[in-house]
């Protein structure tokens, strides 16, 4: 049996290399309504709707922003709300040339019988939460897998059920009109090596990929979310030109060529770490068939969230903020950032939790 | 090594043909199947002048890599000081897989570590490992995937630790009335399952080369011009092979010289991002029209050296894109 062709085929790779354009990537404003409260906590904002959707609002509505950007990933609840004036936020992306994104998963659960190690779960009626989700203007997913660095971490059973979890979602979002975006993190936690980390990501991501093979997923319409090939966050930090080769090399081992772009996740790394890995990365010479960006989160909202405070008037300061590391990061994706961005409060500041639960 | 194997404008010639394939050969044109008539076509190949410029390497069995020109100087000696990589087939032959319909797997790993370590004495670089897959109703086999695929992984890695690349070679056979979609799915399904099994075994993939079958229809079924081939071959390997594999390098599987050309220099042409390099490593494709101009008879050896040359320069330019058709008479269509 050969890989996908039905009726979203050319969509699904329109859309998957438009996200891989040089120039843009992805911000993740995915944060489930439990994640969101610790970071507007944080800034002793109450988590209530209202402040949920002020937040998606500045910064979705900053100036200059949008254009570095192919795709915003939105919680459900985001998906479907507007800005103050009323218009769909759905609306202010594809206006704005970026391609709205959904997650999917349902959170991890444990696996019995594992140290700690988790599988995800959102396969059910996940065909029919697709195609509200597209009806509703999204055009690609995410799903998260998540696997440690341990011992005996990651085990073979987590690798195969947090593989075989991916394949299924991508095929059936692919059946259903929205570019998967892949996702299997390696979280950074541990005292590890980087080169422990890079072997744990090669094995990983060629699970993956023999996965994806044998349920038929078009390469050509997914993305790759991973890690960078680091070491743990309790082991000394190393160059980004390092990062950026092994990180680079543990991709020229396990992604096939016909996948359009890898979006990085920034895992902890503080807003400007995880920019200079990534420009490191696409300053090296040497073979790249895909495309390499960002699909950021804590790395692109880290400073705006500490300059809006929650408070009204410091909305264009915010604003502002976020731009600087749009900006930085679209650079980044062209190995032109000279590391020069205003750096906001925060911007250096590690953004790592300890087993980060999303 | 794999990287030089790989060097644009340059392919392998593979001369493996054990003793009982080269009798067959050899009987077609009516020559007795003994050490030196094998010994004597080997050397026409291996001298025939400004061939080997056109060449990175060349597969070996066992009985060749040990022989001599007629002048005493061993084979090897004379590829190496033409910077052709000798090369050694690694593996015994095919057996059956029971309860499969004439499914194979591949033996040869039992004492492979051993005789590696021979062979890099012996002056070989790389090694080559045959496995076979064959498309039908059910097939091929999960059963046979997974065997030929973990074959190829542990060979591979025996290779490796023992100083020589291994050129990974899953074959499908063309043989049936399928058609070139079927043939796609095939080729994406074993090569996938052969990297997952490389990775598995830990193998070095920018140690490694590939030798798949082009992405052609079954031999039974109507042919496609030489750009469908290239577009079905280029995206199955997009699909599968890790860009860290320095080289690609075909096989010819029973295609005709002219087609095996015309179809890597198809290929080559395609404005596709590819990151690996796309070559050939032919026997028969190399080999049909020389032999049978040389037909045995000392006299034709420089008419067959030149046939040679020239099929080796048109694969070369193939390498490249660059072949614009047509170099020896008609027996170059003969599939």
């Amino acid at each position: 049996m050969s890989c996908y062709k039905g009726k979203y085929a050319d969509e699904l790779i329109a859309n998957a290399a438009y996200i891989g354009t040089p120039g843009k990537g992805i911000l993740a404003a995915d944060e489930s309504t439990g994640t969101i409260g610790k970071r507007l906590s944080s800034i002793n904002v109450e988590n209530v709707e209202t402040n949920r959707r002020i937040l998606r609002e500045l910064l979705f509505t900053a100036p200059g922003a949008l254009p570095c950007l192919s795709g915003v990933i939105l919680f459900e609840e985001t998906l479907y709300q507007k800005t103050a004036a009323g218009k769909p936020f759905v609306d202010v992306l594809k206006e704005g040339g970026v391609l709205p994104g959904i997650k999917v998963d349902k959170g991890t659960v444990e696996l019995a019988g594992t140290n700690g190690e988790t599988t995800t779960q959102g396969l059910d009626g996940l065909a029919q939460r697709c195609q509200q989700y597209y009806a509703a203007g999204a055009r690609f997913a995410k799903w998260r897998a998540v696997l440690k660095i341990g011992p005996t971490e990651p085990s073979q059973l987590a690798i195969n059920e947090n593989a075989n979890g991916l394949a299924r979602y991508a095929i059936i979002c692919q059946e259903n009109g929205l570019v998967p975006i892949v996702e299997p993190e390696i979280l950074v936690d541990g005292s590890h090596s980087i080169d422990k980390c890079a072997d744990v990501t090669e094995r990983v991501l060629a699970a993956c990929y023999k996965a994806l093979n044998d349920h038929h997923v078009l390469l050509e319409g997914t993305l790759l979310k991973p890690n960078m090939v680091t070491p743990g966050s309790d082991a000394p930090k190393v160059a980004p030109q390092v990062i950026a080769e092994y990180t680079v090399r543990a991709l020229q081992r396990t992604v096939p060529a016909a996948v359009p772009a890898v979006v990085f996740l920034s895992g902890g790394q503080s807003e400007e770490e995880a920019t200079l890995n990534l420009n490191a990365m696409n300053k090296l010479k040497g073979k790249k068939p895909w495309s390499l960006s960002f699909s950021f989160g804590r790395a692109l909202q880290q400073s705006t969230l500490k300059a809006w405070a929650g408070k009204e008037e410091n909305i264009p300061k915010a604003q502002a903020a976020l731009l600087r590391r749009c900006k930085a990061n679209s650079e980044a994706t062209l190995g032109t950032y000279k590391g020069d961005a205003q750096l906001g409060e925060g911007a250096s500041e590690s953004l790592h939790v300890k087993d980060y639960k999303y | 090594m794999a990287k030089y194997i790989a060097t644009p404008g340059k392919g392998i010639l593979a001369a493996d043909e054990g003793p009982g394939t080269m009798g067959k050969r050899l009987s077609s044109i009516n020559v007795e199947n003994v050490e030196s008539n094998r010994q004597a076509f080997r050397e026409l190949l291996f001298t025939a002048p400004n061939a080997l410029p056109n060449l990175s390497g060349v597969i070996l069995v066992e009985e060749t890599l040990y022989q001599k020109t007629s002048g005493g100087k061993p084979f090897v000696e004379v590829l190496q000081e033409n910077n052709v990589v000798p090369g050694i087939k690694a593996d015994k032959g095919k057996v059956k897989l029971a309860g499969t319909n004439g499914e194979t797997t591949s033996q040869g790993l039992d004492t492979l570590g051993a005789r590696c370590q021979q062979y890099y004495k012996a002056g070989a670089r790389f090694a080559k490992w045959r496995a076979v897959f064959k498309i039908g109703p059910n097939e091929p086999s999960e059963l046979s995937i997974q065997q030929n695929a973990r074959g190829l992984a542990r060979y591979a890695i025996i290779c490796q630790e023992n100083g020589l690349v291994p050129i990974v070679e899953p074959d499908i056979l063309i043989d049936g009335s399928h058609d070139i979609k079927k043939c796609a799915a095939a080729t994406e399904t074993v090569l996938a399952a052969v990297y997952k099994a490389l990775n598995d075994q830990h193998v070095l993939l920018e140690g490694t080369l590939l030798k798949p079958n082009m992405v052609t229809p079954g031999s039974d079924s109507p042919k496609v011009p030489a750009k469908v081939i290239a577009e079905y071959t280029v995206a199955a390997l997009r699909r599968t092979v890790p860009p860290a594999v320095p080289g690609i390098l075909f096989l010819s599987g029973g295609q005709s010289e002219e087609d095996s050309t015309l179809n890597l220099n198809a290929m080559n042409k395609l404005d596709v991002l590819k990151p690996w390099t796309l070559s050939f490593s032919f026997g028969r494709a190399l080999q049909l029209t020389t032999l049978k101009t040389w037909g045995g008879k000392k006299e034709d050896i420089g008419k067959a050296q030149e046939v040679f040359r020239a099929r080796c320069l048109a694969n070369s330019e193939a390498t490249l894109g660059k072949f614009t058709g047509g170099t020896a008479g008609g027996l170059a269509s003969e599939s």
